[in-house]
């Protein structure tokens, strides 16, 4: 009998092979179109004007509608989002730069050190991670009152931080349990100290995984709103979802303001996926070990 | 330069089975030593240990006089080369080989020309600002050694650095890495399962199996007189031939198993009757397998004939074939190990 692998005519190979790639390409076409339509009727939206807004449909405006930048200027100027944009900053870049500070060498030793306990320690981690967020409030709110910290910055940082830990361990854990351990002894014997091993090849091999992990972290306390109206407690502090919130309530159906002001709001993770996206480059360790 | 030493050193990961078991060794200053044995005989884990990167379960390693064993790798002045070369895939090449100079506070100033010098040594100074990825293989192997020699270490200490370049590099850069040690005289190490780079390579081979040393000696010294049948059957492609005798196992290598017609006989030879199952040409030799006839029995063997030898051999055949008596190798039944020639 012969083994001979049957053979598919080249055209119909041809075939299944566009067949697949286009399943695919409608597939994301699909899922692009799902994000980016809602996205667009909010951009179009938040530069009409209020009378406009309510009398017709965002696609209606697409040829040749009434545009103006009044919406952005009244919520940037008029209702204090520049003060909430401010705060969304203050708060989410210590709340997403921290977690990871605290994460990285964890990860590290728990990928790479052997020690007592570290089974332990890193089913602890993983177990944290279906704990609900619920659970914790009151427990930390009572805490935070007796060490002075509710309503400050300082304690929603270390809230966040606290919530963030358990995944960023986990997802750097991961990553870096893949990372070559030649290099890692390598480095030993060259003479580097744990810390100069951490710091000049541990964390830039790591840059996809901090990379990633920066982006989740930032997007979940960026639209964190439940955490900020909990331990801030203080309109003066507040972030911008909940100055959007604000919105929402006090003045009823303005739409044009709320789509500006929701849109300014999505632009800043926009931004941070952009500028952070070029460092999930694949196969940053080719070249390491063998070929 | 430092001598290298072990002390009944061990190295148990579970316990039954030693990786390492209570091996003594001495490497004099200077000395390119080699670690031969299959894959699992504990080699790479007796070097790893005197890296400092495997703590023995018992036993100590000292690097010129000094018992080491406690020390981190980065105390013990080593050097390593790994398998995989295991460069620092984020720096450049000059960044690689300077890692070590900036790991241990060389002064700044001091840093380029060090790793110049390296890199001229291995031909690799016009890849300085190249990434690793961006090299080949045995460009990325010169790195790893430039890297190792920058500091001047005590001890080199290399890992099959060669058996991911493909066969004719390896040819080329077991050369150039002789050369190299023999210039530099830096005490090295080396393990490999490779035998023809054991015994191209080193002053002195040290053949293990099992956690334990079999033989060490001048690479001629395991391949002519075998302490004992692993190391028999392990040297030689194809091996000695190993053949019971009663008590004793006999053993002699192919290319001493000759006809009778391509030999000069005298009283220092023994004749066997050899029937001839298999001939197999290999240009510069042909293999031959067949039966030992005889008072004592069958016994499957293999003849090597260098095509000097221009016997016609055919399968079926009967020949008279001899051994040097010298060539003869006895080993105890029992034990593996050699013992006094006995009558035959």
């Amino acid at each position: 009998m012969s083994l001979a692998p049957p053979r598919m005519a080249p055209l119909l190979h041809r075939l299944a092979g566009m067949t697949r790639r286009g399943a695919v390409h409608a597939t994301l076409l699909l899922v692009g179109a799902v994000w980016l339509v809602p996205t667009l009727g909010l951009f179009v939206t938040s530069w009409r004007p209020s009378a406009d807004v309510a009398a017709s449909g965002w696609w209606t405006a697409l040829p040749g509608g009434t545009f103006t930048a009044g919406n952005y200027r009244e919520v940037l100027t008029v209702r204090g989002f520049e003060i909430s944009l401010l705060n969304s900053v203050l708060i989410a870049l210590p709340a997403t730069l921290l977690p990871i500070v605290f994460a990285a060498p964890a990860a590290y030793a728990l990928a790479w050190h052997r020690f007592r306990g570290r089974r332990f320690a890193f089913l602890a981690v993983v177990a944290l991670l279906v704990v609900p967020l619920q659970l914790t409030w009151v427990p930390i709110l009572k805490l935070f009152n007796l060490l002075g910290l509710t309503g400050s910055f300082v304690g929603i940082w270390l809230a966040h931080t606290a919530f963030g830990l358990p995944f960023a361990i986990f997802l750097l854990h991961d990553f870096m349990a893949e990372l070559p351990g030649a290099v890692f002894e390598s480095a030993r014997i060259d003479g580097a100290s744990e810390l100069r091993l951490f710091l000049t090849i541990v964390l830039p091999l790591s840059t996809p995984a901090l990379a990633s992990l920066a982006i989740f972290q930032f997007v979940w306390v960026w639209n964190d709103l439940i955490n900020a109206l909990i331990f801030l407690q203080d309109r003066g502090k507040y972030p911008l979802t909940a100055a959007i919130q604000g919105l929402l309530s006090s003045y009823g159906s303005e739409w044009h303001l709320l789509a500006a002001g929701s849109f300014v709001s999505m632009s800043v993770p926009l931004l941070v996926f952009v500028a952070l996206q070029r460092h999930f480059i694949r196969g940053l360790t080719a070249g390491a070990v063998k070929g | 330069m430092a001598t290298v030493e072990t002390r009944k050193i061990s190295k148990f990961y579970t316990h039954e089975q030693a990786a390492v078991d209570g091996i003594d060794l001495f490497i004099p200053e200077g000395e390119f030593i080699v670690f031969l044995g299959p894959s699992g005989c504990g080699k790479t884990t007796l070097l790893r240990m005197i890296a400092g990167l495997e703590h023995p379960t018992a036993g100590d390693v000292l690097i010129d006089d000094r018992v080491v064993t406690a020390l981190a790798p980065r105390d013990r002045n080593i050097a390593m080369v790994f398998q995989s070369y295991a460069l620092y895939p984020h720096m450049s090449v000059f960044d690689n080989i300077a890692f070590p100079l900036r790991a241990r506070q060389f002064a700044k100033a001091e840093i380029p020309g060090k790793v110049r010098w390296a890199a001229e040594m291995f031909g690799i100074a016009r890849f300085l600002e190249r990434k690793p990825r961006e090299l080949s293989g045995g460009e990325r192997q010169r790195v790893a050694l430039a890297r190792a020699l920058v500091r001047e270490p005590q001890v080199f200490l290399l890992d099959e650095p060669l058996s991911n370049l493909d066969a004719k590099l390896r040819t080329s850069a077991r050369d150039e890495l002789q050369q190299f040690q023999r210039r530099i005289g830096t005490t090295t190490i080396y393990v490999t399962h490779d035998q023809v780079e054991a015994m191209g390579l080193g002053d002195r081979v040290v053949v293990l199996s099992q956690g334990k040393v079999r033989q060490v000696g001048k690479p001629l010294e395991v391949y002519d007189e075998p302490a004992d049948t692993f190391v028999a059957g392990f040297l030689g492609s194809p091996p000695m031939n190993l053949i019971d005798r009663g008590s004793a196992i006999l053993g002699f290598r192919p290319e001493h198993f000759l006809p009778i017609e391509a030999r000069e006989t005298g009283n220092d030879a023994v004749r066997f009757t050899f029937r001839v199952t298999r001939v197999e040409y290999l240009g510069a030799d042909r293999l031959v397998y067949g039966m030992l006839e005889g008072g004592a029995g069958e016994a499957k063997v293999l003849s090597r004939l260098p095509s000097t030898v221009p016997l016609p051999v055919q399968l079926g055949e009967r020949h008279e074939f001899v051994i040097g008596r010298r060539d003869l190798k006895f080993f105890d039944r029992q034990t593996g190990l050699r013992t006094a020639p006995i009558p035959l």
